[in-house]
Protein backbone atom coordinates (compact mmCIF):
# COMPACT_ATOMS: atom_id res chain seq x y z
CA UNK A 1 0.00 0.00 0.00
CA UNK A 2 2.71 2.41 1.03
CA UNK A 3 4.88 1.29 -1.89
CA UNK A 4 2.08 1.81 -4.39
CA UNK A 5 1.51 5.31 -3.05
CA UNK A 6 5.23 6.07 -3.28
CA UNK A 7 5.47 4.80 -6.86
CA UNK A 8 2.37 6.76 -7.87
CA UNK A 9 3.78 9.89 -6.26
CA UNK A 10 7.11 9.42 -8.05
CA UNK A 11 5.37 8.86 -11.38
CA UNK A 12 3.30 11.97 -10.82
CA UNK A 13 6.44 14.02 -10.16
CA UNK A 14 8.21 12.71 -13.27
CA UNK A 15 5.20 13.12 -15.57
CA UNK A 16 4.21 16.56 -14.28
CA UNK A 17 5.58 18.52 -17.29
CA UNK A 18 3.46 16.49 -19.70
CA UNK A 19 0.21 17.48 -18.01
CA UNK A 20 0.92 20.91 -16.57
CA UNK A 21 1.73 24.19 -18.29
CA UNK A 22 5.04 26.03 -18.01
CA UNK A 23 3.83 28.25 -15.17
CA UNK A 24 3.14 25.26 -12.95
CA UNK A 25 6.25 23.41 -14.02
CA UNK A 26 8.35 26.43 -13.07
CA UNK A 27 6.51 26.69 -9.80
CA UNK A 28 7.29 23.03 -9.17
CA UNK A 29 10.98 23.66 -9.91
CA UNK A 30 11.02 26.45 -7.37
CA UNK A 31 9.31 24.20 -4.84
CA UNK A 32 11.98 21.55 -5.37
CA UNK A 33 14.75 24.09 -4.79
CA UNK A 34 13.03 25.44 -1.69
CA UNK A 35 12.49 21.86 -0.49
CA UNK A 36 16.22 21.02 -0.68
CA UNK A 37 16.97 24.22 1.17
CA UNK A 38 14.36 23.50 3.87
CA UNK A 39 15.51 19.90 4.24
CA UNK A 40 19.08 21.03 4.80
CA UNK A 41 17.92 23.53 7.41
CA UNK A 42 15.88 20.78 9.03
CA UNK A 43 19.09 18.83 9.68
CA UNK A 44 20.01 21.64 12.04
CA UNK A 45 16.62 22.66 13.42
CA UNK A 46 14.75 19.37 13.54
CA UNK A 47 17.41 16.74 14.04
CA UNK A 48 20.13 18.77 15.71
CA UNK A 49 18.09 21.12 17.88
CA UNK A 50 20.09 24.04 16.47
CA UNK A 51 17.67 26.73 15.36
CA UNK A 52 19.43 28.82 12.75
CA UNK A 53 18.20 32.12 11.38
CA UNK A 54 21.04 32.48 8.92
CA UNK A 55 20.77 29.50 6.67
CA UNK A 56 20.33 31.73 3.61
CA UNK A 57 24.06 32.42 3.88
CA UNK A 58 24.78 29.09 2.24
CA UNK A 59 22.18 29.44 -0.48
CA UNK A 60 23.27 32.99 -1.25
CA UNK A 61 27.02 32.46 -1.15
CA UNK A 62 26.87 29.39 -3.38
CA UNK A 63 24.72 31.33 -5.82
CA UNK A 64 27.00 34.39 -5.78
CA UNK A 65 30.18 32.36 -6.23
CA UNK A 66 28.73 30.54 -9.21
CA UNK A 67 27.34 33.75 -10.68
CA UNK A 68 30.64 35.61 -10.32
CA UNK A 69 32.79 32.80 -11.61
CA UNK A 70 30.71 32.16 -14.71
CA UNK A 71 29.86 35.75 -15.60
CA UNK A 72 33.03 37.58 -14.65
CA UNK A 73 35.87 35.11 -14.59
CA UNK A 74 34.90 32.96 -17.55
CA UNK A 75 34.56 29.71 -15.64
CA UNK A 76 32.64 26.87 -17.23
CA UNK A 77 29.62 25.73 -15.20
CA UNK A 78 31.22 22.46 -14.08
CA UNK A 79 34.30 23.91 -12.35
CA UNK A 80 32.25 26.89 -11.12
CA UNK A 81 29.79 24.52 -9.46
CA UNK A 82 32.59 22.58 -7.76
CA UNK A 83 34.33 25.73 -6.50
CA UNK A 84 31.01 27.16 -5.36
CA UNK A 85 29.99 24.09 -3.38
CA UNK A 86 33.48 23.59 -1.94
CA UNK A 87 33.66 27.26 -0.96
CA UNK A 88 30.24 27.20 0.66
CA UNK A 89 31.05 24.04 2.58
CA UNK A 90 34.32 25.53 3.80
CA UNK A 91 32.44 28.63 4.89
CA UNK A 92 29.99 26.42 6.78
CA UNK A 93 32.94 24.84 8.59
CA UNK A 94 34.16 28.28 9.71
CA UNK A 95 30.65 29.55 10.57
CA UNK A 96 30.07 26.35 12.54
CA UNK A 97 33.13 26.95 14.69
CA UNK A 98 31.87 30.45 15.47
CA UNK A 99 28.17 29.67 15.96
CA UNK A 100 28.63 26.48 17.96
CA UNK A 101 30.31 28.39 20.73
CA UNK A 102 26.73 29.01 21.81
CA UNK A 103 23.52 27.04 21.81
CA UNK A 104 19.84 27.93 21.77
CA UNK A 105 19.14 31.64 21.44
CA UNK A 106 22.84 32.50 21.33
CA UNK A 107 23.34 30.15 18.40
CA UNK A 108 20.37 31.69 16.62
CA UNK A 109 21.71 35.22 17.11
CA UNK A 110 25.19 34.32 15.85
CA UNK A 111 23.84 32.67 12.70
CA UNK A 112 21.63 35.71 12.16
CA UNK A 113 24.58 38.08 12.64
CA UNK A 114 26.84 36.13 10.26
CA UNK A 115 24.20 36.08 7.54
CA UNK A 116 23.61 39.80 8.03
CA UNK A 117 27.31 40.43 7.48
CA UNK A 118 27.13 38.58 4.17
CA UNK A 119 23.94 40.37 3.19
CA UNK A 120 25.61 43.70 3.99
CA UNK A 121 28.66 42.75 1.93
CA UNK A 122 26.49 41.74 -1.03
CA UNK A 123 24.80 45.12 -0.88
CA UNK A 124 27.84 47.31 -0.26
CA UNK A 125 30.65 45.63 -2.18
CA UNK A 126 29.02 46.78 -5.38
CA UNK A 127 32.26 46.63 -7.36
CA UNK A 128 32.18 42.86 -6.88
CA UNK A 129 28.53 41.95 -6.39
CA UNK A 130 26.97 44.78 -8.36
CA UNK A 131 25.11 45.72 -5.17
CA UNK A 132 21.41 46.32 -5.32
CA UNK A 133 21.32 45.75 -9.06
CA UNK A 134 22.27 42.14 -8.61
CA UNK A 135 24.04 40.08 -11.22
CA UNK A 136 21.93 39.48 -14.30
CA UNK A 137 22.38 37.76 -17.61
CA UNK A 138 23.50 34.44 -16.18
CA UNK A 139 23.15 31.16 -18.00
CA UNK A 140 22.05 27.68 -17.04
CA UNK A 141 24.51 24.82 -17.29
CA UNK A 142 24.30 22.17 -20.01
CA UNK A 143 24.95 18.86 -18.29
CA UNK A 144 25.98 16.22 -20.90
CA UNK A 145 25.14 18.71 -23.60
CA UNK A 146 21.48 18.88 -22.66
CA UNK A 147 20.04 22.37 -22.56
CA UNK A 148 18.13 23.23 -19.39
CA UNK A 149 16.50 26.31 -20.84
CA UNK A 150 13.03 24.85 -21.19
CA UNK A 151 10.81 24.68 -18.13
CA UNK A 152 10.45 20.90 -18.40
CA UNK A 153 14.14 20.06 -18.79
CA UNK A 154 15.10 22.27 -15.85
CA UNK A 155 12.35 20.72 -13.78
CA UNK A 156 13.67 17.22 -14.45
CA UNK A 157 17.18 18.36 -13.60
CA UNK A 158 15.97 19.87 -10.32
CA UNK A 159 13.91 16.75 -9.62
CA UNK A 160 16.98 14.54 -10.05
CA UNK A 161 19.08 16.72 -7.73
CA UNK A 162 16.26 16.95 -5.20
CA UNK A 163 15.78 13.17 -5.20
CA UNK A 164 19.47 12.56 -4.58
CA UNK A 165 19.57 15.17 -1.83
CA UNK A 166 16.45 13.80 -0.16
CA UNK A 167 17.93 10.30 -0.26
CA UNK A 168 21.29 11.46 1.08
CA UNK A 169 19.80 13.49 3.92
CA UNK A 170 17.41 10.69 4.84
CA UNK A 171 20.30 8.23 4.95
CA UNK A 172 22.25 10.71 7.08
CA UNK A 173 19.60 11.03 9.78
CA UNK A 174 18.78 7.30 9.82
CA UNK A 175 22.42 6.31 10.23
CA UNK A 176 24.27 5.58 13.44
CA UNK A 177 25.56 9.14 13.24
CA UNK A 178 21.99 10.36 12.88
CA UNK A 179 21.11 8.56 16.11
CA UNK A 180 24.00 10.31 17.80
CA UNK A 181 22.74 13.63 16.45
CA UNK A 182 19.22 13.10 17.77
CA UNK A 183 20.69 11.98 21.08
CA UNK A 184 22.75 15.15 21.35
CA UNK A 185 19.63 17.17 20.57
CA UNK A 186 17.65 15.51 23.38
CA UNK A 187 20.24 14.91 26.13
CA UNK A 188 23.61 16.46 25.31
CA UNK A 189 24.99 15.88 28.78
CA UNK A 190 24.07 12.23 28.84
CA UNK A 191 25.49 11.74 25.35
CA UNK A 192 28.83 13.16 26.46
CA UNK A 193 28.83 10.83 29.45
CA UNK A 194 28.20 7.94 27.05
CA UNK A 195 31.31 8.78 25.06
CA UNK A 196 29.88 10.91 22.23
CA UNK A 197 31.51 14.20 21.30
CA UNK A 198 28.54 16.59 21.13
CA UNK A 199 30.45 19.50 19.63
CA UNK A 200 31.93 17.42 16.82
CA UNK A 201 28.56 15.84 16.04
CA UNK A 202 26.94 19.26 15.79
CA UNK A 203 29.78 20.70 13.75
CA UNK A 204 29.75 17.91 11.18
CA UNK A 205 25.99 18.31 10.86
CA UNK A 206 26.38 22.05 10.43
CA UNK A 207 28.85 21.50 7.59
CA UNK A 208 26.64 18.90 5.96
CA UNK A 209 23.65 21.23 6.16
CA UNK A 210 25.78 23.99 4.67
CA UNK A 211 26.75 21.71 1.81
CA UNK A 212 23.13 21.01 0.88
CA UNK A 213 22.24 24.65 1.41
CA UNK A 214 24.91 25.37 -1.18
CA UNK A 215 23.44 22.83 -3.58
CA UNK A 216 20.04 24.50 -3.33
CA UNK A 217 21.77 27.85 -3.94
CA UNK A 218 23.29 26.58 -7.17
CA UNK A 219 19.89 25.42 -8.40
CA UNK A 220 18.44 28.73 -7.29
CA UNK A 221 20.85 30.77 -9.38
CA UNK A 222 20.50 28.41 -12.36
CA UNK A 223 16.74 28.74 -12.21
CA UNK A 224 16.59 32.51 -11.85
CA UNK A 225 19.63 33.29 -14.04
CA UNK A 226 19.94 36.27 -11.71
CA UNK A 227 21.09 36.86 -8.17
CA UNK A 228 20.27 39.69 -5.79
CA UNK A 229 21.28 40.40 -2.16
CA UNK A 230 17.74 39.52 -0.97
CA UNK A 231 18.67 35.86 -1.42
CA UNK A 232 21.00 36.40 1.56
CA UNK A 233 18.47 38.31 3.62
CA UNK A 234 16.93 37.32 6.91
CA UNK A 235 13.57 37.04 5.15
CA UNK A 236 15.00 34.28 3.00
CA UNK A 237 16.27 32.43 6.09
CA UNK A 238 13.05 33.02 7.99
CA UNK A 239 10.84 31.76 5.17
CA UNK A 240 12.74 28.49 5.11
CA UNK A 241 12.52 28.24 8.89
CA UNK A 242 8.76 28.84 8.69
CA UNK A 243 8.51 26.09 6.10
CA UNK A 244 10.42 23.67 8.31
CA UNK A 245 8.30 24.43 11.36
CA UNK A 246 5.00 24.44 9.45
CA UNK A 247 5.73 21.18 7.67
CA UNK A 248 7.06 19.46 10.76
CA UNK A 249 10.61 19.90 12.00
CA UNK A 250 12.46 16.68 12.72
CA UNK A 251 10.41 14.74 10.17
CA UNK A 252 11.80 13.53 6.87
CA UNK A 253 9.24 14.98 4.46
CA UNK A 254 7.72 17.76 6.58
CA UNK A 255 10.11 20.54 5.52
CA UNK A 256 9.48 19.79 1.84
CA UNK A 257 5.73 20.10 2.41
CA UNK A 258 6.24 23.30 4.40
CA UNK A 259 8.52 24.79 1.77
CA UNK A 260 5.93 23.98 -0.91
CA UNK A 261 3.24 25.67 1.15
CA UNK A 262 5.27 28.86 1.59
CA UNK A 263 6.09 29.01 -2.11
CA UNK A 264 2.53 28.33 -3.23
CA UNK A 265 1.22 31.05 -0.96
CA UNK A 266 3.90 33.42 -2.15
CA UNK A 267 3.52 32.79 -5.88
CA UNK A 268 -0.02 31.65 -6.35
CA UNK A 269 -2.00 33.40 -3.68
CA UNK A 270 -0.21 36.68 -4.28
CA UNK A 271 -1.87 36.81 -7.70
CA UNK A 272 -5.29 36.97 -6.06
CA UNK A 273 -4.65 38.47 -2.65
CA UNK A 274 -2.67 41.65 -2.47
CA UNK A 275 -1.62 41.17 1.13
CA UNK A 276 -0.33 37.65 0.75
CA UNK A 277 1.91 38.08 3.78
CA UNK A 278 -1.20 38.41 5.88
CA UNK A 279 -2.57 35.22 4.36
CA UNK A 280 0.73 33.51 5.13
CA UNK A 281 0.43 34.69 8.71
CA UNK A 282 -3.12 33.38 9.02
CA UNK A 283 -2.13 30.00 7.60
CA UNK A 284 0.69 29.71 10.10
CA UNK A 285 -1.57 30.76 12.91
CA UNK A 286 -3.92 27.97 11.87
CA UNK A 287 -1.09 25.42 11.73
CA UNK A 288 0.33 26.44 15.09
CA UNK A 289 -3.09 26.24 16.73
CA UNK A 290 -4.36 23.05 15.12
CA UNK A 291 -1.18 21.10 14.42
CA UNK A 292 1.55 22.50 16.67
CA UNK A 293 4.03 19.82 15.61
CA UNK A 294 3.55 20.62 11.91
CA UNK A 295 1.48 19.52 8.94
CA UNK A 296 3.04 16.10 8.35
CA UNK A 297 2.95 14.86 11.97
CA UNK A 298 -0.48 16.48 12.37
CA UNK A 299 -1.97 14.77 9.34
CA UNK A 300 -0.46 11.37 10.14
CA UNK A 301 -1.91 11.67 13.63
CA UNK A 302 -5.32 12.39 12.12
CA UNK A 303 -5.02 9.39 9.78
CA UNK A 304 -4.06 7.13 12.68
CA UNK A 305 -7.05 8.35 14.67
CA UNK A 306 -9.40 7.55 11.81
CA UNK A 307 -7.86 4.13 11.36
CA UNK A 308 -8.13 3.49 15.07
CA UNK A 309 -11.82 4.41 15.21
CA UNK A 310 -12.69 2.07 12.35
CA UNK B 1 53.52 5.95 36.62
CA UNK B 2 53.00 2.24 36.51
CA UNK B 3 50.39 2.07 33.78
CA UNK B 4 50.37 -1.73 33.49
CA UNK B 5 48.41 -2.20 36.66
CA UNK B 6 47.54 0.98 38.42
CA UNK B 7 46.75 0.56 42.07
CA UNK B 8 44.16 3.31 41.97
CA UNK B 9 41.05 3.34 39.80
CA UNK B 10 40.22 6.88 40.77
CA UNK B 11 42.51 9.27 42.55
CA UNK B 12 41.25 12.67 43.59
CA UNK B 13 43.57 15.13 45.24
CA UNK B 14 42.75 18.50 46.77
CA UNK B 15 39.76 18.96 44.53
CA UNK B 16 37.87 22.20 44.85
CA UNK B 17 34.89 23.78 43.16
CA UNK B 18 33.60 27.22 43.93
CA UNK B 19 30.65 29.00 42.38
CA UNK B 20 31.56 32.62 43.00
CA UNK B 21 31.80 32.91 46.78
CA UNK B 22 30.09 29.58 47.40
CA UNK B 23 32.50 26.71 47.86
CA UNK B 24 30.78 23.45 46.92
CA UNK B 25 33.72 21.12 47.37
CA UNK B 26 36.66 22.07 49.48
CA UNK B 27 39.97 20.24 49.29
CA UNK B 28 38.47 16.80 48.65
CA UNK B 29 40.94 13.92 48.40
CA UNK B 30 39.81 10.35 47.76
CA UNK B 31 41.35 7.16 46.50
CA UNK B 32 39.26 4.38 45.01
CA UNK B 33 40.82 0.98 44.29
CA UNK B 34 39.85 -1.03 41.21
CA UNK B 35 36.68 -2.96 41.97
CA UNK B 36 36.04 -1.12 45.23
CA UNK B 37 32.50 -0.46 46.48
CA UNK B 38 32.38 3.03 47.89
CA UNK B 39 29.44 4.82 49.42
CA UNK B 40 29.42 8.60 49.67
CA UNK B 41 27.10 10.05 52.26
CA UNK B 42 26.41 13.47 53.60
CA UNK B 43 23.53 15.85 54.24
CA UNK B 44 21.83 17.76 51.41
CA UNK B 45 24.16 20.37 49.98
CA UNK B 46 27.28 18.57 51.17
CA UNK B 47 28.73 18.66 47.65
CA UNK B 48 28.21 15.02 46.70
CA UNK B 49 26.69 15.58 43.27
CA UNK B 50 29.09 18.46 42.60
CA UNK B 51 31.93 16.04 43.28
CA UNK B 52 30.43 13.58 40.79
CA UNK B 53 30.08 16.30 38.19
CA UNK B 54 33.71 17.24 38.70
CA UNK B 55 34.80 13.63 38.30
CA UNK B 56 32.82 13.22 35.06
CA UNK B 57 33.89 16.60 33.71
CA UNK B 58 30.42 18.14 33.60
CA UNK B 59 31.93 20.76 35.87
CA UNK B 60 35.46 22.05 35.52
CA UNK B 61 37.29 21.99 38.83
CA UNK B 62 38.57 25.23 40.34
CA UNK B 63 41.65 23.49 41.72
CA UNK B 64 43.01 20.04 42.37
CA UNK B 65 43.57 16.97 40.27
CA UNK B 66 41.61 13.90 39.14
CA UNK B 67 43.39 10.79 37.90
CA UNK B 68 41.64 7.85 36.30
CA UNK B 69 43.82 4.73 36.29
CA UNK B 70 46.87 6.93 36.52
CA UNK B 71 45.82 9.27 33.71
CA UNK B 72 45.36 12.90 34.61
CA UNK B 73 41.83 13.70 33.40
CA UNK B 74 41.38 16.99 35.26
CA UNK B 75 41.08 19.00 32.06
CA UNK B 76 39.59 16.36 29.76
CA UNK B 77 36.09 16.70 28.32
CA UNK B 78 33.37 14.33 29.63
CA UNK B 79 33.38 12.13 26.52
CA UNK B 80 37.13 11.57 26.72
CA UNK B 81 36.71 10.41 30.32
CA UNK B 82 33.95 8.03 29.20
CA UNK B 83 36.43 6.48 26.77
CA UNK B 84 38.81 5.93 29.66
CA UNK B 85 36.21 3.75 31.38
CA UNK B 86 34.10 6.19 33.38
CA UNK B 87 30.30 5.94 33.45
CA UNK B 88 27.59 7.50 35.55
CA UNK B 89 23.88 7.59 36.28
CA UNK B 90 21.92 10.69 37.19
CA UNK B 91 19.99 11.63 40.26
CA UNK B 92 17.41 13.26 37.99
CA UNK B 93 16.49 10.67 35.37
CA UNK B 94 18.15 11.60 32.09
CA UNK B 95 16.84 9.28 29.39
CA UNK B 96 15.70 9.54 25.78
CA UNK B 97 11.96 9.66 26.39
CA UNK B 98 10.80 9.41 22.79
CA UNK B 99 12.91 6.35 22.04
CA UNK B 100 12.54 2.71 22.92
CA UNK B 101 14.40 1.05 25.78
CA UNK B 102 16.44 -0.88 23.28
CA UNK B 103 17.47 2.34 21.53
CA UNK B 104 18.45 3.91 24.84
CA UNK B 105 20.73 1.05 25.76
CA UNK B 106 22.04 0.91 22.19
CA UNK B 107 23.21 4.51 22.54
CA UNK B 108 25.08 3.42 25.64
CA UNK B 109 26.85 0.80 23.57
CA UNK B 110 27.37 3.00 20.52
CA UNK B 111 29.14 5.80 22.37
CA UNK B 112 32.34 3.83 22.77
CA UNK B 113 32.37 2.26 19.31
CA UNK B 114 33.87 3.78 16.14
CA UNK B 115 30.62 3.00 14.30
CA UNK B 116 29.03 5.98 16.06
CA UNK B 117 30.51 8.08 13.21
CA UNK B 118 28.92 5.88 10.51
CA UNK B 119 26.88 8.11 8.23
CA UNK B 120 25.51 5.86 5.52
CA UNK B 121 24.47 2.66 7.22
CA UNK B 122 21.29 2.54 9.29
CA UNK B 123 21.68 1.76 12.96
CA UNK B 124 19.76 -1.47 12.40
CA UNK B 125 22.68 -2.68 10.23
CA UNK B 126 24.57 -3.40 13.43
CA UNK B 127 22.70 -6.48 14.61
CA UNK B 128 25.22 -7.13 17.38
CA UNK B 129 24.27 -3.80 19.00
CA UNK B 130 20.66 -4.88 19.19
CA UNK B 131 21.53 -8.32 20.54
CA UNK B 132 23.82 -6.86 23.16
CA UNK B 133 21.29 -4.18 24.16
CA UNK B 134 18.63 -6.83 24.66
CA UNK B 135 21.01 -8.94 26.72
CA UNK B 136 21.63 -5.99 29.03
CA UNK B 137 17.92 -5.24 29.29
CA UNK B 138 17.39 -8.86 30.19
CA UNK B 139 19.99 -8.55 32.94
CA UNK B 140 18.04 -5.68 34.53
CA UNK B 141 14.74 -7.52 34.03
CA UNK B 142 13.29 -5.23 31.38
CA UNK B 143 13.58 -7.34 28.24
CA UNK B 144 9.80 -7.61 27.92
CA UNK B 145 9.67 -3.81 27.56
CA UNK B 146 12.53 -3.52 25.05
CA UNK B 147 10.27 -2.08 22.34
CA UNK B 148 8.32 0.25 24.62
CA UNK B 149 8.99 3.96 24.74
CA UNK B 150 10.79 5.23 27.81
CA UNK B 151 7.99 7.77 28.31
CA UNK B 152 5.56 4.87 28.86
CA UNK B 153 7.59 3.41 31.72
CA UNK B 154 6.94 3.61 35.43
CA UNK B 155 9.44 5.58 37.49
CA UNK B 156 11.07 2.55 39.02
CA UNK B 157 11.64 1.02 35.60
CA UNK B 158 13.26 4.23 34.38
CA UNK B 159 15.74 3.97 37.25
CA UNK B 160 16.70 0.54 35.98
CA UNK B 161 17.14 1.86 32.42
CA UNK B 162 19.49 4.50 33.86
CA UNK B 163 21.55 1.70 35.29
CA UNK B 164 21.35 -0.40 32.12
CA UNK B 165 22.70 2.44 29.99
CA UNK B 166 25.69 2.88 32.26
CA UNK B 167 26.31 -0.87 32.45
CA UNK B 168 26.26 -1.03 28.65
CA UNK B 169 29.47 0.99 28.70
CA UNK B 170 31.21 -1.78 30.66
CA UNK B 171 32.81 0.89 32.82
CA UNK B 172 35.86 0.44 35.02
CA UNK B 173 34.57 3.16 37.32
CA UNK B 174 30.82 3.60 37.73
CA UNK B 175 29.31 6.56 39.54
CA UNK B 176 25.76 6.00 40.79
CA UNK B 177 23.95 9.13 41.91
CA UNK B 178 21.14 8.06 44.22
CA UNK B 179 20.15 4.92 42.31
CA UNK B 180 17.47 4.10 44.87
CA UNK B 181 15.83 7.53 45.06
CA UNK B 182 12.05 7.41 44.94
CA UNK B 183 11.76 3.63 44.72
CA UNK B 184 9.34 1.40 46.58
CA UNK B 185 10.65 -1.27 48.93
CA UNK B 186 10.23 -4.02 46.36
CA UNK B 187 11.99 -1.95 43.69
CA UNK B 188 14.79 -1.14 46.11
CA UNK B 189 15.43 -4.83 46.60
CA UNK B 190 15.54 -5.34 42.83
CA UNK B 191 17.97 -2.49 42.20
CA UNK B 192 20.07 -3.48 45.20
CA UNK B 193 20.47 -6.97 43.73
CA UNK B 194 21.42 -5.42 40.36
CA UNK B 195 24.10 -3.26 41.96
CA UNK B 196 25.39 -6.19 43.97
CA UNK B 197 25.70 -8.17 40.74
CA UNK B 198 27.91 -5.59 39.00
CA UNK B 199 31.12 -7.42 38.04
CA UNK B 200 34.22 -6.88 40.14
CA UNK B 201 36.16 -5.31 37.26
CA UNK B 202 34.05 -2.25 37.92
CA UNK B 203 34.68 0.06 40.83
CA UNK B 204 31.36 1.46 42.06
CA UNK B 205 31.05 4.84 43.74
CA UNK B 206 27.56 5.49 45.01
CA UNK B 207 25.77 8.45 46.51
CA UNK B 208 22.79 7.24 48.48
CA UNK B 209 20.61 8.38 51.36
CA UNK B 210 19.01 5.04 52.04
CA UNK B 211 21.59 3.85 54.54
CA UNK B 212 19.92 0.52 55.31
CA UNK B 213 20.24 -0.65 51.72
CA UNK B 214 23.38 1.22 50.72
CA UNK B 215 25.56 0.17 53.63
CA UNK B 216 25.05 -3.47 52.69
CA UNK B 217 26.53 -2.73 49.27
CA UNK B 218 29.48 -0.69 50.49
CA UNK B 219 32.94 -1.71 51.61
CA UNK B 220 34.16 1.77 52.27
CA UNK B 221 32.32 4.95 53.16
CA UNK B 222 33.13 8.62 52.76
CA UNK B 223 31.24 11.26 54.70
CA UNK B 224 31.09 14.72 53.18
CA UNK B 225 29.83 17.85 54.87
CA UNK B 226 30.08 21.43 53.64
CA UNK B 227 32.22 20.18 50.77
CA UNK B 228 34.84 18.59 53.01
CA UNK B 229 35.69 14.99 53.71
CA UNK B 230 34.79 14.50 57.37
CA UNK B 231 35.36 10.78 57.73
CA UNK B 232 36.75 8.31 55.22
CA UNK B 233 37.51 4.62 55.63
CA UNK B 234 36.18 1.10 56.10
CA UNK B 235 32.44 0.91 56.43
CA UNK B 236 32.14 -0.17 60.03
CA UNK B 237 34.74 2.27 61.23
CA UNK B 238 32.99 5.19 59.53
CA UNK B 239 29.58 4.18 60.85
CA UNK B 240 30.95 3.88 64.35
CA UNK B 241 32.78 7.21 64.18
CA UNK B 242 31.22 9.80 66.49
CA UNK B 243 31.61 12.48 63.80
CA UNK B 244 29.39 10.46 61.46
CA UNK B 245 26.76 10.17 64.09
CA UNK B 246 26.96 13.87 64.74
CA UNK B 247 26.76 15.01 61.10
CA UNK B 248 24.64 12.45 59.41
CA UNK B 249 22.80 10.19 61.76
CA UNK B 250 21.83 13.07 63.95
CA UNK B 251 22.22 11.08 67.15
Amino acid sequence: MKWIAAVLFAAMLVLLPSVAGDFYVNLASQILIAAIFALSLNLLVGFGGMTSLGHASFLGVAAYISALLTSRYGFAHGPAAIVSIAGTTAMAAVFGVIALRASGLGFLMITLALSQVLWGLAYRMSNVTNGDNGIAGLTRPMPFGISLDSAASFYWFALAVASVSFLMMTTFVSSAFGSSLKGVRDQPRRMAALGFNPWMIRWITFIYAGFWGGVSGLLYVYYNKYIHPTSLSTTSSAEALLGVIAGGSGTLSGPAVGAALVLLLKNYASAYVERWNMLLGLVFLFIVLVMPTGIVPGLSKLLNLRRGSR
Amino acid sequence: MNSAEPTCALEISHLRKSFGGLVATHDVSLTIRPGERRLIIGPNGAGKTTLFNQITGDLQSTAGQIRLFGVDVTHLTPYRRAHLGLARTYQIITLFDRDTLEHNVTLGLLGLRPSRWQMWRPLSYYGDLSTEARRILDAVGLLHLADSLVSDLAYGEKRRVELAMALAQKPRVLLLDEPLAGLSNAERATVKALIAAIPRETAVVMIEHDMDTALDLAETVTLLNYGRVIVDGERDAVVADPKTREVYLGV
